[in-house]
């Protein structure tokens, strides 16, 4: 079976999120990382930061509302029910700190069969405020028995 | 940290995620995907019970290479290429292990392993630093 690949190329409507202390402590929390500068303001500023500045993978948290509607378009056809999380490549620029604005732009790049199974590749590109690269992510999702 | 060699073991990070872990992820991440939070929902898909998010591991390869290379700075990693493969469970010991691949001048490359047991969560993970 051939797989319906219209959507290799697609890009979506850059989505905008603004990152907060709260959010970054609630997350770092959740990961059990302890270091002050995700959690003080004077710890953070001390540290060269400009505020309290979030862990790498915290990436997630501003990148995935952007995400969703891409994974979820119709016209990629995801399967839903059969699909799992792939593979993941972050690459970091920017640390992202509380007050920052970051704008992410997804894009489909490739979707292909392999072995009886249906590869949906995802880039994202996210910039802050004052257009500095903060992530580039690839996001693989697999889809079995296609 | 200069002293770094290819085939050095990095500093094992160990952590279990107690019952409620993937609740507080949930809550922190955005993902609320039921097969995470609601055991009776993953069983009826076939799955085991609640399984971990892979970002959630992903983020303990992240916590793991930072806090033994780079004293938990978070600037020092560059990039985390990960690929998820068995479930990982709540309320089982996750063991973080990771192997220098390579050194160039401030750049190390870590092979790194997420396992509950015998079962690889996160394999083949390549994290990629700049140590001061």
């Amino acid at each position: 079976m051939t797989l319906k690949n219209d959507a290799i190329g697609k890009e979506w409507p850059a989505s905008t999120y603004q990152v907060g202390r709260e959010k970054i402590r609630e997350y770092a929390t959740a990961l059990g990382i302890e270091n002050p500068v995700h959690f003080d303001l004077e710890a953070a500023r001390a540290a060269g930061f400009r505020d309290v500045v979030a862990p790498p993978m915290f990436c997630v948290v501003y990148a995935l509302p952007a995400m969703a509607p891409a994974v979820l378009d119709p016209e990629v056809g995801i399967n839903f029910a059969t699909m799992v999380h792939g593979g993941q490549d972050f690459e970091w620029g920017e640390p992202a700190c509380s007050g920052d604005e970051i704008t992410t732009t997804p894009k489909c790049t490739e979707i292909y069969e392999k072995e009886g199974k249906g590869f949906y590749v995802f880039e994202s590109n996210s910039v802050n405020h004052d257009g500095e690269q903060v992530l580039r992510g690839v996001w693989t999702n697999i889809v079995r028995g296609v | 940290m200069a002293d770094l060699e290819v085939g050095d073991q990095v500093q094992e990070l160990r952590v279990t995620p107690d019952k409620y872990l993937p609740h507080r992820y949930a809550g922190a991440s955005g993902d609320f995907n039921p097969i995470h939070i609601d055991a009776e929902f993953a069983k009826a898909v076939g799955l085991p019970g609640n399984i971990l998010h892979g970002l959630y591991s992903m983020g303990l390869v992240a916590r793991a290479n930072a806090t033994a290379l780079a004293g938990g700075d978070p600037r020092a990693l560059k990039r985390l290429s990960v690929q998820f493969r068995g479930m990982g469970l709540p309320e089982q010991e996750i063991a973080v292990s990771g192997t220098v691949k390579s050194v160039e001048g401030d750049r190390v490359v870590v092979d790194t392993v997420a396992a509950q047991g015998e079962n690889q969560i996160i394999r083949n993970a390549e994290a990629e630093l700049r140590i001061k």
